[in-house]
Order: C-alpha cells, then sequence, then structure tokens
C-alpha cells in the first residue's frame, strides 16, 4: 500500500492510479454494504460492522503506534453501559446516548493513557488489562449496572427524532453511516501528517524523539483516539443489542478484538474489518455446532498465526507487491 | 367458445379449490430451540443433555394421540454465555428460522435478554437454567415461563428447611457483587423469620481461589451452618477448600445455595459429603424419574440428568400439549396463556400449575449429600433431608413485583 499517494487522493489532487483503484473499490464495498441486508439478516451485519469498528480502533494503536493494548473492553463495555444507562434511565435519544458513551470511552482513554503510555511493550500491556479488570470490578459492583444481569431492554427511540430504528433494516443504515464515519476518521488520522508521526514512533521511537516530536504526547492523542472509537463501536452495539452485560468490558473482549485484529492482519485498513467479519461469523454461524466453536476458532488462530504471519489481508496486499515489482512494499 | 372456455376454466378452478379444502389439514408445524451453554461453565447441568430432553419430551408427546397432527423439529445453539450471542440468535431464530418456542437458557444475563427479545417477537420462552427470580418479578412477560428453580425458591428452600431442623446459626460466605448479596439477602431474612440467627458473614470478591481466611473466619464463628451465597467456581472452590480445613468433620454443615448435582459429581463426595442444598427434582426418587434418568444415561455417556433437564423435558412437554390444544402456535402470548390455563402434568414433576406470573409452581426437596461410604451406585449421591410442598416453594403472589399479577 502506498501511503504517500492516497492524501492528494483524498485531497481531489492529480491522483495516481492506485488512489483512483482505492477510490473505485471503496464505492464498490459501499455498494456491496448497502445491498447486504437483503440477502443477509441484519442484526448480523449490524454486530459485524459493530465488532469491525471496534477492530479498526484497537488497530489504529496496536498497527500504527505498535502499543499491544490490553485493555480495550473497558472502552467498549464502558461506552455501552453508559450509552445503554443514558438511553434508558434518562431518556436520551440513541444519537445523544452514543455520544455520551463515546465521551466517556474518552475520557477514560485519558485517564487510562496518562498511566500507560509510560510504560512500553508487556508492560504496557499489562497496565492495560490492570486497569481494564479494575473497571471489570467497578462495573460488576456498581448499582446501575445491573451485575452481571447486565442492563436489559434498551428501548430503540428514534434516531434525531426522525429515523424509526425499530425496523431492524432502518437502525442497519444507521449503523452502517457510523460506522462508515467511524472508518472514515481512522483512515484520515492514519494518512496524515500525524498518523505518519505515529509510525515512526513506531518503526524507531527514540529517532522519532531525535527528530524533535514530543512522542508521548502523540502517543496519548492516538490512545485517546482508539478508545473514543472503540466506544463509539460499543455504545452503537449497545443500541442494536439493546443491552449492556458484562461480556462487553472482560478481559476475553479484549483477547477477541486483539484475535480479529491478528486473523485480519494488523496494520493494514482493511485488516480488522475482515478479521472482525470472520470472527463474528464464526461465532454466529457455528453456534449450532455447540462446544466445537471455540475449538474451531483455536484451530484457525493457530493457522493464520503460522501460515499468515501478516494476517489475510496483510498476506494478500504482500503477494500483490511481490507481483508488481516496483510498487512500494506494502505496510 | 371462448366463453365456454372461460366457464370451463372457472368451473375447474372452483373444483381445485374444493378438493383443496377437503385434503386433511397439513401438519403443524412447530421448530423448538435449545439455547444454553454448550461448552462453558454450565454444559453439565443444561448443556447437550437439554438437547436431549427436549428431543425425548417431542418424542413422547408425538406418540400420544394428541401429537399426531404436529411436525416437531429441535435445533439448539451454544449462546458462549453471552447475552450479545444469545440475543442475536435468538433474533435469528425468530426472525429467520421460524423457531416458535426457546428453552433451556442458563445464565440469567442471558435469559432475561432473551426473555425481552421473546416479547418483542411475541414467541415463547421457557426457562429452566437460569435462576433469576426476576424473570417472573419485575421482568416478567407474558411470553415467558419458569419452569426449574429460581433464587427465591433456593434460598427459601434451605434457609426455612434447616434452620427448622435444628441448624439455627449461620454464618454467610457471599460473593461480594449483586447476586451474591440478594442471595445472602434473601437467605438471612428466611432464617430469621424461622427463628434463626446470623452471627455473622464475609464478602469475598468475584472468582477468588483461595478461601481459607474466610472459612478460618466461618470456622470461629462456631456458627452451626455456613452459607455459601455464590456460584459456580467460587462454589466448587469454597467447599473444596472446606473439606481440606476438615469444616465439616468438625461438626459445621456446609449449606450450598446455588449448587447442581453435576457439581456434586464433579466435586466428588469425599469432598462435597454433608452438604446439604436444595433441588427442583432428583433422579433417584420415584420409578419414573429412574427409567427417564436410565434413558438419558445411556444418550449421555452415563451422566445422570439435573433438575434443569428435567425441566427442558417438561417444559416442552407442557408447550407442544397447550400447541395441539390451540391447535396453532403463531402468537406465542397465545400459547402461553393457554399453558397457563392447563394444569401441569407429566412424570418427572407431577402435577403442578403455571401462575400468571409464569412460575411453574412444583415441591422442592431439601438434601444432604451422601458420605462415599453410603452410595451404593452411580450417581448414588442424595439423602432427601425435607419435602418443601409446593404451595411453601416459591414466592406468593401476594410478593410479586409482576405487572401481569397486579393487573389481574
Amino acid at each position: 500500500m502506498s501511503t504517500t499517494s492516497s492524501p492528494a487522493a483524498l485531497a481531489g489532487g492529480p491522483a495516481s492510479t492506485g488512489g483512483v483503484l482505492r477510490l473505485v473499490g471503496a464505492a464498490i464495498a459501499l455498494a456491496l454494504l448497502i445491498a447486504a441486508p437483503l440477502a443477509i439478516y441484519p442484526v448480523f451485519l449490524m454486530k459485524v460492522l459493530c465488532f469491525a469498528l471496534f477492530a479498526c480502533a484497537f488497530n489504529l494503536l496496536l498497527g500504527y503506534v505498535g502499543l499491544l493494548s490490553f485493555g480495550h473492553a473497558m472502552f467498549f463495555g464502558g461506552a455501552a453501559y453508559i450509552c445503554a444507562h443514558a438511553v434508558k434511565n434518562w431518556g436520551l435519544t440513541p444519537e445523544l446516548g452514543i455520544l455520551a458513551g463515546v465521551a466517556f470511552a474518552a475520557l477514560l482513554g485519558l485517564v487510562a493513557g496518562l498511566l500507560a503510555i509510560r510504560r512500553l511493550g508487556i508492560y504496557f500491556a499489562m497496565v492495560t488489562l490492570a486497569l481494564a479488570q479494575m473497571f471489570f470490578f467497578f462495573c460488576l459492583q456498581a448499582r446501575f449496572t445491573g451485575g452481571e444481569d447486565g442492563l436489559q431492554g434498551v428501548p430503540r427511540r428514534a434516531v434525531f427524532g426522525l429515523i424509526d430504528i425499530t425496523k431492524d433494516l432502518n437502525l442497519y443504515y444507521v449503523v452502517l453511516a457510523i460506522f462508515v464515519i467511524g472508518f472514515a476518521i481512522i483512515y484520515r488520522t492514519i494518512h496524515s501528517p500525524f498518523g505518519q508521526v505515529l509510525k515512526a514512533i513506531r518503526e524507531n521511537e527514540p529517532r522519532a524523539i531525535s527528530l524533535g516530536y514530543r512522542v508521548n504526547q502523540y502517543k496519548l492523542l492516538a490512545f485517546v483516539l482508539s478508545a473514543a472509537l472503540a466506544g463509539l463501536a460499543g455504545a452503537t452495539k449497545a443500541i442494536v443489542f439493546q443491552l449492556a452485560s458484562l461480556t462487553d468490558v472482560a478481559w476475553q473482549m479484549s483477547g477477541e478484538v486483539i484475535l480479529m485484529t491478528l486473523v485480519g492482519g494488523m496494520g493494514t485498513v482493511l485488516g480488522p474489518v475482515v478479521g472482525a467479519g470472520i470472527i463474528v461469523t464464526m461465532q454466529n454461524y457455528l453456534a449450532g455446532f455447540g462446544e466445537w466453536v471455540l475449538v474451531i476458532q483455536g484451530v484457525i488462530f493457530v493457522v493464520v498465526v503460522s501460515l499468515f504471519r501478516r494476517g489475510l489481508v496483510g498476506e494478500v496486499i504482500a503477494l500483490f507487491s511481490r507481483q508488481k515489482p516496483g510498487a512500494p512494499a506494502g505496510h | 367458445m371462448r366463453l365456454a372456455a372461460m366457464f370451463l376454466a372457472a368451473g375447474s378452478l372452483l373444483a381445485a379449490g374444493a378438493a383443496q379444502a377437503q385434503t386433511p389439514a397439513a401438519p403443524l408445524a412447530v421448530k423448538i430451540g435449545v439455547l444454553n451453554d454448550q461448552s462453558g461453565l454450565y454444559a453439565d447441568l443444561g448443556g447437550p443433555g437439554s438437547v436431549w430432553a427436549a428431543k425425548k419430551a417431542v418424542a413422547d408427546f408425538l406418540a400420544t394421540p394428541a401429537g399426531k397432527n404436529l411436525k416437531v423439529d429441535v435445533v439448539f445453539a451454544d449462546h458462549q454465555n453471552k447475552a450479545d450471542v444469545g440475543t442475536a440468535i435468538a433474533r435469528q431464530w425468530f426472525d429467520v428460522d421460524g423457531v416458535d418456542v426457546i428453552l433451556d437458557v442458563p445464565n440469567s444475563g442471558v435469559a432475561l435478554a432473551v426473555n425481552q427479545v421473546a416479547k418483542e417477537k411475541n414467541k415463547v420462552f421457557i426457562n429452566s437454567g437460569a435462576a433469576a427470580s426476576d424473570l417472573t418479578g419485575k421482568a416478567c412477560t407474558p411470553n415467558t415461563v419458569h419452569w426449574t428453580y429460581d433464587t427465591w425458591a433456593l434460598a427459601n428452600g434451605t434457609g426455612k428447611a434447616i434452620t427448622k431442623n435444628g441448624g439455627d446459626t449461620w454464618f454467610f460466605i457471599t460473593a461480594d457483587y449483586a447476586f451474591g448479596h440478594a442471595l445472602e439477602r434473601d437467605t438471612a431474612a428466611v432464617v430469621a423469620a424461622n427463628g434463626g440467627k446470623v452471627v455473622g458473614q464475609v464478602r469475598v470478591p468475584l472468582n477468588n481461589a483461595d478461601f481459607s481466611s474466610f472459612l478460618l473466619q466461618a470456622q470461629s464463628s462456631k456458627a452451626k451452618i455456613i452459607g455459601l451465597a455464590n456460584a459456580g467456581g467460587d462454589t466448587i472452590n469454597s467447599i473444596k477448600q472446606a473439606a481440606e480445613y476438615g469444616i465439616v468433620e468438625g461438626g459445621q454443615k456446609l449449606a450450598g445455595l446455588l449448587i447442581f448435582l453435576s457439581d456434586v459429581n464433579s466435586l466428588g463426595l469425599k469432598t462435597a459429603q454433608g452438604l446439604t442444598l436444595t433441588e427442583a427434582w432428583y433422579w433417584d426418587m420415584t420409578d419414573e424419574n429412574r427409567a427417564f434418568a436410565k434413558e438419558f444415561a445411556a444418550a449421555n455417556r452415563g451422566v445422570h440428568p439435573t433438575m434443569v433437564h428435567a425441566g427442558v423435558y417438561a417444559g416442552t412437554l407442557h408447550y407442544l400439549k397447550a400447541v395441539a390444544a390451540l391447535g396453532a402456535d403463531k402468537d406465542g402470548a397465545a400459547v402461553v396463556a393457554e399453558m397457563k390455563k392447563l394444569p401441569t402434568d407429566d412424570k418427572l414433576f407431577g402435577k403442578g400449575e403455571i401462575r400468571a406470573d409464569g412460575r411453574q409452581i412444583h415441591p422442592m426437596f431439601l438434601f444432604e449429600v451422601k458420605k462415599p461410604s453410603e452410595s451404593k451406585y452411580p450417581y448414588d449421591y442424595y439423602t432427601l433431608k425435607a419435602t418443601i410442598p409446593a404451595n411453601e416453594a416459591f414466592r406468593p403472589l401476594s410478593e410479586s413485583e409482576c405487572p401481569l399479577v397486579k393487573k389481574s
């Protein structure tokens, strides 16, 4: 993937062939997404979109800053709780509930980020895991979360007072719009000068410091952005399923999003989307196999990690850049 | 000529219509979905065994004259103890796959979520595996029946029967979250109401591995009964470590407030002996139960059925009776209304009824786990200590928060 050409393409400047191809690809993908609920069950698609956004937000941190957070469930689930509570008990409309969830996740991300970015590697992962576990126990104990029963029966009020989302199909397009907005933010971030600095930090942090960048501020901003977008995904999920539960804040959720990102390909724009699609599809359509779901999931993870080290999308990109000698190597 | 052709065509259409009306009605198709934990924490108490129990109930009902006009399919899925996975499956079953009724659903969080979906889609939800008494309390719906047990029944049964049998001083080891607090509060109220006394309690974090200090506190409290207001792995760990401390040999008794035959089986009698617990059904009580257990064990690698399995069997059977009586299955609330109207009667739970709040009423039993030397054959685990009659076993309607009850 040639990263230099895309800002030009987005800005409408003299686009390279890669940029045009990418725009055409995006248009086709969007058309497919708009037509998808005609063929596939909308609730399932919404779930895929929520997790895809979550995985993309996570990938922003892991793939582009090189920070492995093991606590992203706290942003995802925290926003889900706040959104569900705001809509159910304060009577807010869904869009305000989602915004409240995002704001909470960003704030939580700021606090967690301030503590976590002081460390690197495994220590960073452990700090985020510890904070997420603290948050999990807070949710378990707090009165408003309903303990292990969770928050149930979140009403689906009309979005902006106009769009009736009690119909799954209408809600699907709302969720699709949210996903596209979130995805666009991530895409823009990655391909901005800010994103270039993030990648520089990932590749060689001391050199980035020596070039005069305030690395910690960049990392913190990326962390908050990632947390807020994870919150956007979680809050949307709370509206879709009309519930928020401990599943969303448990450490397994943090693990699942890592799995999605690795299967799809970390550090690629589309990888997390594909990974989320694969994992959610397995969870849904293999549910009939009962106890075998987890075994199959494990086998796929082992296969991907040992055979496709770059993840599925990463391998495809590597294959194409190998076939086109002279093209910039994909990252 | 053309006119004649038209008359002929019209005539043949009428004839065809008449012929169709005369053919016997197509069998009523019913689709049953068993939604539970197939692989995790609750797989042993429900899991694949519940699917077998539902299929067995279908086979038994289709063999009766009332079942001859039904065509029943059973599907199942694993909700992985996640409320979102559970509701996604429930929605898909109702919307796309034409499932009419969902059964079992252990894990209160998932059960309460599925409860909402069943109401929204006007289908039927018959719960056997979950403990939440809210399902027939403030979360009750006209589409839900709660069959086997609930936290109120367990707290009441264990608290009351033990206190009356002389266990009048209690110490609670409580899991420190809403569920544990509720279980402790309910049981303590029952103990106090029956003349007993709570001498102390200790709150333990969820998923705790080391119970030693809490057990020592319980031991030094000299309470006759140590109530375990926790669930799952916490209950297992506390019982195991209590055995290591010789608490039962020391004269104190453990009372499990949420523990099943499958838990006793995995603990082993050496560890679990002397434990007192409440269940709705035990396989070794009547010949009918034993026959059911024998068939169940033959199909499930020798495992014996828990009360949850029995509840799935009885719930499925009663659902099919109501559908056959009604001759329709698409209006979930109507089927549940019919289920409430018909008295329940099956070979496992005997005669009973379903109340206005959706609670199925039957006796509960207080058991003590046998010593290894007393156990004569596989799964010979319990001694019956007391029977709690049906009219005392469940939360009285007068205390119900269920809106369905207030209206009537």
